[in-house]
């Protein structure tokens, strides 16, 4: 077991692990952000370079430390390696200029992108942006495709990460989906606009970290945050079944599968739970996802709080009135 | 204790003859009303007169268009977020090709609803909106039989496309938010 101390919180892990993962056992808010990175998919990370750290001793037997700022999903933990995240402002002002060139060439349609809401790309420039732009230049522009008829591709927002060409070569069998060009002109896209057939394709949608890829059965259907996500499952021959549904009253609006902290899905879904089962007799809904309190989606949703969860000191007084 | 120094302490002790005439009280009385009749009246005589406004009065919606006619709302539900009074809803569809002249993004508001009822006009919507569409004016909503007609919809909301019944909302954007409205890299704005 090797030990490392990411900002002052030490932990224990096996080797091969990378330093993003094992800050993600410790977790909270030490957790460096990542954008291409997936753990579910192999041999992704390494290109956003959001999740880069300050590795500020090397090891317990070389404590140098290392010259540069290393990317935290691809570097291996080493024996006494101590790792500066939050506490770095290197880090944090390099984490700027990170997001800055990310936008270099992502297009400012938040209104209109189905993603707003639960986008990764939105989320990080809220917390480490900033609010205007230097860039005056023109940005990159493509036509919108239909990949299939369910997933529509814009290109405009695509911020390169490979994630699906990893989801679509690692879980769906025949690659047919890929990237193509190079440097700037470089786009996803399949060849020959081929449409995606593949059960499992629909999850491409699900990794996207942007609205790159989205659901053409929601397209422009609701806002993310109008609609209530629940957890349900049915019986899938195809995949676990288990999704999270996004209803509005009785009505399914969309279906996903159920994300982790990381914003990861659990387990991938099929094609059909994903885009043919839009009525709600077809899933045995358990009850409501619970999501972030400081998430868009959670406000004006209001859900009673079980015994013992309750988080909000203001609560507990009313819970215990002092005599 | 009292709010003024006008009380007066009553007991039911027997009147006196002036007191049981009630003449000197009558009179007393008159005098403060004749008073009142002379008086400045701080009401209006509403129909032929109407008040000054503010400015930034905030009144009855409108969904602005801009120079090319084009509807600016994009169907974003921001301002259904910020509503405090949950007054708006909204049905988003796409834009069709043909409709370019029609509506400026690709999305568009298929329906869009404030109930006036339930509106507090607190300008929310208005701070909200990143595509300069909602403003509210200083025309104030009409008076209805049901509650019904309350409900405002697109009908009512959207501004006129001809150039000279469009509604001047110029004095509701400050100088910071025009000299924004200007820069390069905000084109989206405009």
């Amino acid at each position: 077991m090797l030990k490392i101390t990411i900002d002052g919180h030490s932990t224990e892990v096996e080797e091969g692990t990378t330093i993003l993962q094992a800050a993600r056992k410790i977790g909270g808010e030490i957790v460096p952000p990542a954008m291409c990175y997936y753990s579910k998919l192999k041999g992704s990370g390494g290109k956003c370079r959001t999740c880069l750290v300050k590795v500020s001793k090397g090891s317990e037997k070389d404590p140098r430390p290392m010259p540069k700022l290393v990317a935290s999903c691809s570097t291996p933990v080493q024996d006494g390696m101590e790792v500066q995240n939050i506490t770095s402002p290197e880090v944090l002002e390099t984490r700027k200029a990170i997001v800055e060139f990310l936008l270099i060439n992502h297009p400012l349609d938040c209104p209109v992108c189905d993603q707003a809401g639960e986008c990764d790309l939105q989320d990080l420039s809220f917390e480490h942006g900033v609010d205007t732009s230097r860039f005056e230049e023109g940005k990159r522009e493509f036509d919108q495709i239909d990949i299939g008829e369910n997933i529509k591709l814009h290109m405009n927002r695509c911020i390169l990460c490979y994630r699906c060409v990893y989801t679509v070569n690692q879980i769906t069998d025949g690659r047919i989906h890929g990237v193509l060009y190079r440097g700037d002109a470089s786009e996803i896209s399949t060849f020959i606009q081929n449409a995606i057939t593949n059960d499992f394709s629909g999850n491409v949608i699900d990794v996207c970290p942007v609205g790159a890829l989205t659901d053409r059965s929601f397209r422009f259907k609701s806002r993310v945050w109008f609609t209530r996500p629940m957890d349900a499952h049915r019986d899938c021959p195809k995949c676990s079944g288990k999704v999270t549904l996004w209803m509005s009253a009785n009505d399914i609006y969309r279906v996903t599968a159920r994300k982790d902290e990381f914003n990861e899905v659990e387990e991938f879904i099929c094609n059909e739970c994903r885009f043919e089962k839009k009525n709600a007799e077809d899933w045995i809904i358990e009850g409501p996802r619970t999501i972030t309190r400081t998430s868009i989606i959670s406000v004006n949703h209001y859900q009673k709080l079980k015994q013992g969860s309750i988080i909000n000191p203001v609560a507990k007084k009313i819970e215990k009135p002092s005599e | 204790m009292s709010l003024t120094n006008r009380t007066k302490v009553v007991s039911n002790k027997r009147m006196s003859f002036l007191e049981r005439l009630y003449l000197p009280a009558i009179f007393k009385g008159m005098v403060i009303t004749m008073k009142h009749v002379f008086m400045k009246k701080v009401t209006i005589k509403y129909p032929e007169k109407t008040r000054e406004f503010s400015e930034i009065y905030r009144g009855r919606h409108v969904l602005k268009r801009d120079d090319e006619g084009r509807e600016r709302c994009t169907a974003c539900g921001l301002c259904a977020l910020a509503c405090p009074a949950e007054a708006i809803t909204m049905v988003a569809a796409e834009r069709q090709p043909g409709e370019e002249n029609l509506y400026r993004e690709e999305k568009y508001a298929k329906v869009y609803e404030i109930n006036m009822l339930r509106c507090i006009y607190c300008g929310l919507c208005e701070s909200a909106c990143p595509k300069e569409a909602i403003f509210l004016t200083k025309n104030i909503v009409d008076s209805e039989y049901g509650r019904a007609q309350f409900i405002y919809g697109k009908d009512k909301l959207v501004e006129p496309v001809e150039k000279d019944k469009r509604i001047d909302v110029s004095k509701r954007q400050t100088p910071e938010v025009l000299a924004f409205k200007k820069l390069p890299n905000e084109r989206h704005n405009i």
